[in-house]
């Protein structure tokens, strides 16, 4: 829905209250670049194939204080000390939660796109993104019975929706064969799907690289798709 | 008619149209054929897994033949269960079970899916297959 949740305040009431906190950014990050120090979390994690690097690679950053009370989740080389009969004693941070061989490639290409990230900005990069999810969303709502979900005044580049008697996966379909793809299903999120009683919705995303011209290209499929499928 | 000689047909059909979006509006109509489940039936049970959309579908035995009905909420997967249903429904368990699907690629059906529909339209072809198992064993006892 690309609502933006007021993560900073989560943490305060919940530091407050002596429990930690772990914010999964996969989704944000390629659109908010987290300021981990100010925010003062205590765990964060995303995903590099969220942020134009390769898949099966992900960051998890944690307070220096929790990741010296977390035991290790596995064993393997390079992330013990020193090992006898009587006790082994692991290596410091971050070697003792880097079992084995790492995924070398993928930890270098995640910086790369990192860094590739960074050179375009991301000012730059929330600046193009809202400029394209302020036209997508004006246009789409011109569709008659098109209805959205996650209208919050803080949202990032994502639209969901549906039009009135056509199933999502139908709309999908359609516009996948005109070029544009979408997401179409329940995209994990069963509770919130039951909560509005919709069997999914079609979400699209916005990212750096699209373009106005995608957005109506996008609007000119949704109502060829909608004359089809009524 | 043969299940080979309906898979024939469609093949035959499908090759009319010079792209994929009248092959998508024909498939559309094809699903207003489809011979519908009860309302009754339409359970959990009847449910075929692995599908974006919802799709139901049930087997009766009826002459030793088996006979197919089903329902989608969705109306291009109604017309994909539609496709196959009249390719395989009123047909003999044992020739059911050995009937290849070559003519799904013919018809140009899978490639036209996104991988996890595809997926889905696979898993219709691999229930269809388990009903006509499951009565072929039923009217051998």
């Amino acid at each position: 829905m690309g609502t933006i949740n007021p993560i900073a305040e989560i943490i305060e009431m919940a530091h407050k209250k002596g429990a930690a906190v772990l914010v999964d950014g996969a989704q944000s990050c390629s659109h908010i670049k987290p300021d981990l120090q100010a925010l003062d979390v205590d765990f964060y994690v995303t995903s590099a194939h969220k942020m134009c690097g390769p898949t099966g690679v992900g960051m998890l950053f944690g307070k220096e204080e929790w990741l010296n009370k977390l035991p290790p989740y596995q064993g393997g080389g390079e992330m013990i000390a020193e090992v006898t009969f009587a006790k082994t004693t692991y290596a410091g941070l971050p070697h003792k939660f880097e079992a084995g061989t790492p995924n070398i490639a993928g930890g270098i290409a995640f910086g790369a796109a990192i860094d590739y990230l960074n050179s375009i900005g991301f000012n730059e990069i929330d600046a193009h993104e809202h400029e394209l999810l302020k036209y997508a969303t004006e246009q789409l709502t011109t569709i008659e019975g098109l209805k959205i979900y996650g209208t919050g005044v803080d949202k990032t580049s994502v639209i969901s929706f549906n039009i009135e008697g056509i199933h999502p996966y139908d709309i999908g379909t359609i516009v996948d064969k005109l070029g544009i793809a979408v997401r179409t299903g329940h995209h994990c999120a069963q509770p919130i799907m039951d909560y509005y009683k919709i069997p999914g919705t079609v979400r699209a995303s916005f990212a750096f690289y699209n373009t106005k011209e995608e957005v109506d290209t996008l609007v000119k499929a949704v109502k060829k798709a909608k004359k089809m499928l009524t | 008619m043969t299940i080979q000689e309906i898979q024939n047909d469609l093949i035959d059909e499908f090759s009319m149209f010079d792209d994929w979006m009248e092959r998508y509006e024909y498939m559309i109509e094809l699903g207003k054929s489809l011979p519908l489940i009860d309302e009754e039936l339409k359970t959990e049970d009847k449910l075929i897994k692995g599908c974006q959309s919802r799709v139901w579908l049930n087997a009766e035995i009826k002459d030793d033949k088996v006979v197919f009905t089903a329902d989608s909420d969705a109306v291009i997967t109604k017309g994909i269960i539609a496709i196959l249903i009249r390719a395989f429904s009123n047909q003999k368990p044992e020739d059911i079970i050995e009937a290849d699907t070559k003519f799904i690629d013919e018809i140009g059906l899978k490639e036209h899916l996104s991988p996890t529909r595809a997926n889905g339209l696979v898993s219709m072809v691999k229930q269809l297959k388990l009903y006509a198992v499951a009565y072929q064993a039923q009217l051998k006892n």
